[in-house]
């Protein structure tokens, strides 16, 4: 007496067959809607910004005439916010992660910052821009200048850097830190010499991908107090600035005016589009490169 | 020679308590040490006296707490954040335990091998520069001198010398395991700890690393944790022997292998269990 009864099998296995092809194509449709709708967008800006975009278009100042207009002072503008925002972000994101992993003690207080740490990241990012226009801006008297815009970006990628680094240095070996710790070596040593030549690739996979979502912020910004029509370039971090998609907004906020603004803004996007995919291929070059060393 | 093989026949005979009254220096001296992992009571009420310039060797089956004990040794055991310690043991007389004692100090002093070969992921040069290194060493001559001495202490020079800047992990498992025996040796310990050292290793390279060890006793104090029991009966001096947290026999390895005095260590060494 056999209990799987062969014709039964035979009934059945159409429907089977069917709910199998079924899945799949479900599943491959969920795929397709997000890479057309990413593809619709794409095409759409292409469209209308590639009219616009000439050497002219990079090199210039901002203009209310839009033939005249440029984005040279949203270009500088990134950088210098990037030139803030970089080394904060190392400083403190990587500072933090090395505390939490090889110095706090594993208990009610480390779990404390731990899950704050992640309640930070879920934050809403204007709620940072309101916390940068009270603390930096005002309290400090810093106004709307790049420095008080690259704090501001900076809290609120630090979540980001944070975990990153936390997760590369969780996953150099135990074993590694044994051998140094076994020598006579202090944590010090062991972390400067060990730890982290071993868990760099990592942090700075982290620190990318948390700096081309700094580029990509509009709204901390804009809460700011960021000027719509800024002509003269910034040339320091205590000049007043304005970043590729600030410019988008105001840009697309003004294109009910002046129809050409729309051109403009698709043209900023195209840029902006380029300088993150660039970001994220480095990141995961490096991520590549450096990959399963253990 | 024939001194020390008369003496050694002497050394049979004594009880393990007499061990100390020897006329070689006691090294480490273990007094009453209990360890607790959280609740787990891992070491009970140990009492060892252990050799300078001998080999000691220490079996015992899973889980009765000979890793726990070496690693207890250099305090290694302290990255465990629930460990509880109590008791003395004292190095050269002067009890580790006490928080005085700095645990870099003695870990310079007291060297460790561990269970599966750990070279750090830089050249071979810089994994035996690193001791050297972080004791403040900068003169690339010293470097130098130490990076050759070491390795022919650990019998690799000669497959490695033309390969210097390699990374370490290109070497074979039996040879970086050498390799991080060599990096022990830079540190210019007094004694060294090996946990299971030839447990990750073939058969040639354990022979390889058992030959090594028997020939660093002359200037290195050595106490090895090792699962196989022929190899603690080849190449070491003395044997504990580990159940559940206790010594229950600790001796000669001539005695303990051929004339053991508790019926668990005859089990053990048997083949009954474990």
């Amino acid at each position: 007496m056999k209990y799987i009864d062969a014709a039964q099998v035979q009934k059945k296995m159409g429907s089977r067959l069917f709910a199998n092809n079924l899945a799949k194509t479900l599943f491959f449709l969920a795929t397709l809607f997000g890479l057309l709708v990413l593809a619709v967008l794409i095409y759409r800006v292409l469209a209308d910004g590639l009219g616009s975009l000439n050497m002219g278009f990079l090199t210039n100042r901002l203009s209310t005439d839009p033939e005249r207009a440029g984005i040279m002072g949203a270009i500088l503008g990134t950088l210098w916010l990037m030139l803030v925002v970089a080394p904060v972000t190392m400083i403190l994101g990587v500072g933090t992660a090395i505390y939490l992993e090889e110095y706090a003690k594993k208990g009610r207080l480390q779990s404390f910052i731990q899950t704050n740490i992640s309640n930070l990241a879920g934050v809403p990012s204007v709620v940072f821009g309101i916390l940068g226009l009270t603390i930096f801006a005002r309290a400090l008297d810093l106004g709307s200048i790049v420095l008080a815009g690259g704090l501001t970006m900076a809290l609120l990628v630090l979540p980001v850097v944070v975990v990153a680094s936390q997760e590369a240095i969780r996953s150099v070996p135990q074993f590694l830190r044994e051998a140094s710790y076994g020598m006579g070596a202090t944590k010090w040593q062991t972390v400067k010499n060990v730890v982290l030549p071993a868990s760099i690739p990592g942090i700075l996979t982290g620190v990318i991908l948390a700096l081309s979502r700094a580029i990509g912020e509009t709204a901390p910004l804009v809460v700011l107090g960021i000027p719509a029509l800024l002509i003269p370039l910034p040339e320091g971090i205590f000049d007043r600035f304005t970043i590729l998609p600030v410019q988008i907004y105001y840009w697309t906020l003004d294109s009910a005016l002046v129809a050409e603004y729309a051109n403009l803004a698709a043209a900023t996007i195209v840029i902006l589009l380029i300088v993150l995919f660039a970001m994220n291929s480095i990141a995961i070059i490096i991520r590549n490169k450096f990959q399963k060393r253990f | 020679m024939a001194v020390l093989t008369d003496r050694e026949k002497t050394m049979m005979k004594q009880e393990t308590q007499n061990a100390e009254e020897t006329p070689k220096r006691v090294v480490y001296n273990t007094k009453d040490l209990n360890l607790w992992y959280g609740e787990g009571h891992a070491l009970k009420n140990i009492n060892l006296a252990i050799n300078e310039n001998e080999v000691t060797a220490i079996i015992g089956p899973s889980g009765c707490g000979k890793s726990t004990y070496i690693k207890t040794l250099n305090r290694m055991v302290e990255l465990v954040p629930t460990v509880r310690i109590s008791g003395e043991i004292l190095y050269r007389e002067r009890n580790i335990l006490d928080k005085n004692f700095k645990v870099e100090d003695l870990r310079t002093r007291v060297g460790m091998v561990f269970q599966k070969p750990n070279p750090f992921p830089k050249s071979i040069y810089e994994n035996i520069a690193y001791g050297p290194k972080i004791h403040g060493i900068r003169s690339k001559k010293i470097l130098d001198e130490i990076v050759e001495k070491s390795l022919r202490g650990a019998a690799i020079w000669d497959e490695v010398k033309d390969r210097l800047n390699q990374n370490a992990y290109g070497l074979s498992g039996g040879q970086q395991q050498r390799l991080c025996i060599a990096r022990c040796l830079a540190i210019e310990p007094d004694v060294i700890l090996m946990d299971e050292p030839t447990s990750a290793l073939d058969p040639i390279s354990t022979l390889k690393v058992e030959e090594l060890v028997q020939e660093m006793k002359k200037d290195y104090s050595i106490i090895i944790v090792t699962h196989n029991m022929q190899q603690a009966a080849r190449i070491s001096d003395k044997t504990a022997f580990f159940l559940n947290g206790e010594v229950i026999e600790f001796a000669n390895t001539d005695k303990i292998f051929s004339n053991p005095s508790d019926k668990r260590t005859e089990d053990y060494i048997t083949g009954r269990f474990g």
